[in-house]
């Protein structure tokens, strides 16, 4: 299954944001070993020299490390992850109220409807259940 | 680490100027769209590069040679014409290329012919133009060259047997290996590619890498190439 690559921004990018997002979510957990490039570039339906471009990027932001010859491998490092997770939490939250902000809703008025849809939430589940 | 280079490269038919003073450099190991309107000078490029075509000026190296008989044996071309006697079999075909060619590698012809549920023994006349297609372009991917040229490889051929094309061409090809593709689906092979080079009334417009020109204009290569050439 090819990822879900737009062509309108590079692809290097596109594709650290996807590791990145793996990492964080757990999918590769700390320490795990990383598929060779030729076989991330299948899956992704990406050419080799692209996928190997992203690895040295995460390689420079000390994300992934490789091992001379064994490979790449996730850091072990948590801490690291731990703070990419709420940096892009936070990257999230600003760009949502901006787009609240673009709609003209003032803040309480964007805290109350979370709130709102959150409540409205857990009537959902319960009703379910 | 160059593959091709072209100097000061012309070709004129009579009067008509068809490519005009290129200078382009091909390294190894990278993917290339030659991409341009009808009759920018794509495939007369491509025919001085394989040699079927002499430069009325200026000169093509392969490896840093002069294109000849050395040059046609690193190169493996898909024309925008197919050449083979539609009367033989696929199977026939598969050993008239292990004949000509020291490099085909007949076990991966016929796992891709496998793969694509083409018969060996079909003859091509009875076989659909994607199917011909097909055939052309596994013979041609299943040499191990240092240099596949590639005209128009998959406008007939179904988006499904194009992905499997795309990820057959990304898989078997190696690292010292360059492919020059030229074709008008730019948004199926975008992401396949590193550079593109834009061809416009026998000139070069742009030659550069496509996430550089990505980044710069926050667009895809298929829109950039529709403003650059809005007719």
């Amino acid at each position: 299954m090819p990822w879900n690559l737009d062509s309108d921004r590079p692809i290097f990018i596109q594709i650290i944001e996807k590791i990145q997002m793996d990492i964080i979510s757990g999918l590769y957990r700390p320490g795990d070993k990383l598929p060779s490039v030729r076989e991330l570039a299948q899956e992704a339906s990406v050419n080799p020299n692209t996928m190997q471009k992203a690895l040295s990027e995460l390689e420079r932001t000390g994300l992934v490390y490789s091992q001379r010859t064994s490979g790449r491998y996730i850091t072990e490092d948590t801490t690291m992850i731990d703070n990419l997770k709420s940096q892009l939490a936070k990257e999230l939250i600003t760009e949502f109220l901006d787009n609240m902000h673009k709609l003209g809703i003032p803040q309480e008025e964007t805290m109350s409807l979370i709130n709102e849809i959150m409540k409205g939430d857990d009537t959902d589940d319960s009703d379910r259940m | 680490m160059t593959l091709i280079e072209c100097r000061d490269l012309t070709k004129k038919y009579g009067s008509h100027t068809a490519l005009s003073n290129i200078n382009i450099q091909i390294c190894r190991g990278h993917i290339i769209g030659l991409l341009g309107p009808n009759g920018s000078g794509k495939t007369t490029l491509i025919k001085l590069i394989t040699g079927l075509l002499s430069p009325s000026a200026g000169a093509v190296y392969v490896n840093e040679e002069p294109v000849g008989v050395k040059s046609k044996n690193l190169i493996s071309y898909l024309p925008d014409h197919t050449y083979l006697d539609k009367h033989m079999r696929v199977r026939d075909v598969m050993d008239f290329f292990e004949d000509f060619y020291q490099d085909f590698d007949s076990m991966r012809a016929y796992d891709m012919l496998n793969k694509l549920d083409i018969n060996p023994n079909h003859k091509l006349k009875t076989l659909s133009k994607g199917n011909q297609e097909k055939v052309q372009l596994i013979l041609v991917m299943s040499r191990r060259a240092s240099l596949y040229i590639l005209d128009e490889p998959i406008a007939g051929v179904d988006p499904a047997a194009r992905d499997y094309i795309l990820n057959t061409i990304l898989s078997n090809y190696d690292e010292n290996a360059s492919i020059l593709i030229s074709t008008h689906l730019i948004s199926d092979i975008e992401n396949i590619l590193d550079e593109v080079i834009f061809i416009q009334n026998g000139a070069i417009h742009t030659h550069a890498s496509v996430d550089d020109l990505r980044l710069k204009d926050h667009k895809s290569i298929d829109t950039i190439f529709r403003e650059v050439f809005k007719c």
